[in-house]
């Protein structure tokens, strides 16, 4: 199953095969749907779907019955309390947390602000300790909004999560909760006068490995980095990359899997490098990446992929998938050596995910 | 005392108002605002209510309220008085692409 959020609605895809797809949809016409989540840890899993509607504002719909219908909480999943002061613009994120807390699901919205879900994703809470943080006044809105767009709980660790904002960087916690710091040593922020900060970075993305959680690999506002130590220090992951800018991260699951980038020229030129749908991977944690194109259009190719638009899925082999601003969706099913166009002419993708579904 | 009011819905909303674009509420407080109204409504079509305002009581961007035929916006807003036999007009503004 692939689920696409688009800038008016989502769109679902199924498959037996991986190659050949149907394609239904748009649900919540007209709503940018910025984040999806399909949660498979509970049977049947539960679709997710955050939407923003222009006039009628932000909404988080489940389905437990593949989208045949929906449910929405009668006073909204998402709200902050009186006394923030601030209202839910848009729905960044939605995250199931690990496995051993099938209940728990985490939301990233702008402003830039964590909620988390006991209840499978139908009613979520502010997280006080982030949204009271003292930096909070520094984090500055980016191009899209001021958004907490990336959540990564640990996955044998509850009490460990790593958090991700434009701008305001990286932060972590790994006491519940209680406190959060600044993770962010080593990734710059060009945009800045001085030559390190402690936060303040225009993150883009985040991905934790499947097999080991203290490798993470960030797309930054102006490089890759990875990190082997759970993001206390950060690294140039650069080698073999045609730019540094871009947006779509993710990884493919298992031992055997890879990290996947969709770089873009540059900041001010926010184009694939030469007309070219170009994906990038890496096979040894991000110190090295090749070109993993084939299929995919050589030339005359001027769209690019937002940050959730690229994602995978758990098959063997996996399967990569990509959505594109000009409303296509591509996927490979051999791990991204070969690239297939699924469908197009759908709105602007905003994110897309992928599972298998009994 | 019993204010009388109308409220009227674009079509698109309907399905949140019980299938219904026109609403007859019936309010007991001397001198109810468009607030007053959004609040009685709320109890029995939240997700309505959830789409005209934010959590924090504001009538979003895009939703335009006319309360007999001035948009509350150039009056007190949600704080705006209705009288008796008002008629409350939600419409969606111009936006989107």
């Amino acid at each position: 199953m692939l689920a696409v959020g688009t800038k008016k609605g989502l769109f679902l895809g199924w498959s037996s095969d991986r190659d050949s797809w149907e394609w239904e949809g748009p649900h919540h016409s007209m709503a940018a749907v910025a984040a999806v989540a399909i949660d498979t840890r509970r049977s049947p899993a539960r679709l997710m779907a955050g939407g923003r509607n222009e006039h009628w504002g932000p909404a988080v719909f489940t389905s437990d019955d593949r989208g045949r219908t929906w449910a929405e909480e009668p006073g909204g999943s998402i709200s902050f309390p009186a006394d923030a002061d601030a209202d839910v613009e848009q729905i960044w994120q939605l995250q199931p947390g690990p496995e051993s807390r099938p209940d728990e699901v985490w939301a990233g919205v702008e402003p830039s602000a964590l909620f988390r879900s006991e209840d499978g994703g139908r009613t979520f809470a502010l997280v006080r300790s982030l949204w009271d943080h003292p930096h909070r006044p520094d984090w500055q809105p980016g191009a899209g909004g001021q958004c907490l767009h990336t959540v990564l709980p640990h996955p044998s660790d509850p009490a460990r999560v790593m958090v991700a904002m434009s701008t305001g960087g990286v932060y972590v916690t790994e006491d519940a909760g209680a406190s959060w710091n600044p993770s962010n040593r080593g990734v710059g922020a060009p945009f800045l006068p001085e030559a390190e900060v402690e936060y303040g970075q225009c993150v883009h993305k985040v991905v934790r490995d499947s097999e080991d959680p203290d490798l993470l690999m960030l797309q930054n506002h102006g490089g890759v980095f990875r990190s082997e130590d759970g993001g206390k220090s950060w690294q140039e992951a650069q080698e073999g990359l045609p730019a540094i800018f871009g947006f779509g991260l993710t990884r493919t699951p298992g031992p055997d899997g890879a990290f996947f980038l969709f770089p873009l020229s540059a900041d001010m030129n926010r184009f694939p490098v030469g007309g070219r749908a170009g994906v990038y991977r890496s096979v040894d944690g991000g110190r090295a990446w090749s070109d993993s194109s084939t299929g995919l259009p050589e030339s005359g190719f001027h769209t690019i992929v937002l940050r959730d638009a690229l994602a995978t899925d758990a098959a063997d082999p996996a399967g990569v998938y990509l959505g594109t601003r000009s409303g296509e969706v591509w996927g490979s099913s051999d791990g991204g050596t070969r690239w297939n166009q699924l469908v197009s002419h759908l709105p602007d993708v905003l994110c897309v995910r992928a599972a298998l579904l009994p | 005392m019993t204010v009388r009011v109308t409220l009227e819905l674009p079509s698109v909303l309907a399905d949140v108002a019980g299938g219904r674009r026109t609403l007859a509420v019936e309010m007991d407080r001397p001198d109810p605002t468009v607030g007053d109204l959004l609040d009685l409504v709320a109890g029995v079509h939240p997700h309505l209510v959830r789409r005209l305002r934010t959590e924090s009581g504001q009538l979003r961007r895009h939703v335009n309220v006319y309360a007999d035929g001035a948009d509350v916006r150039g009056a007190n807003g949600t704080a705006t008085v209705l009288g008796q036999d008002a008629v409350v007009l939600v419409l969606p503004s111009v936006a989107g692409g």
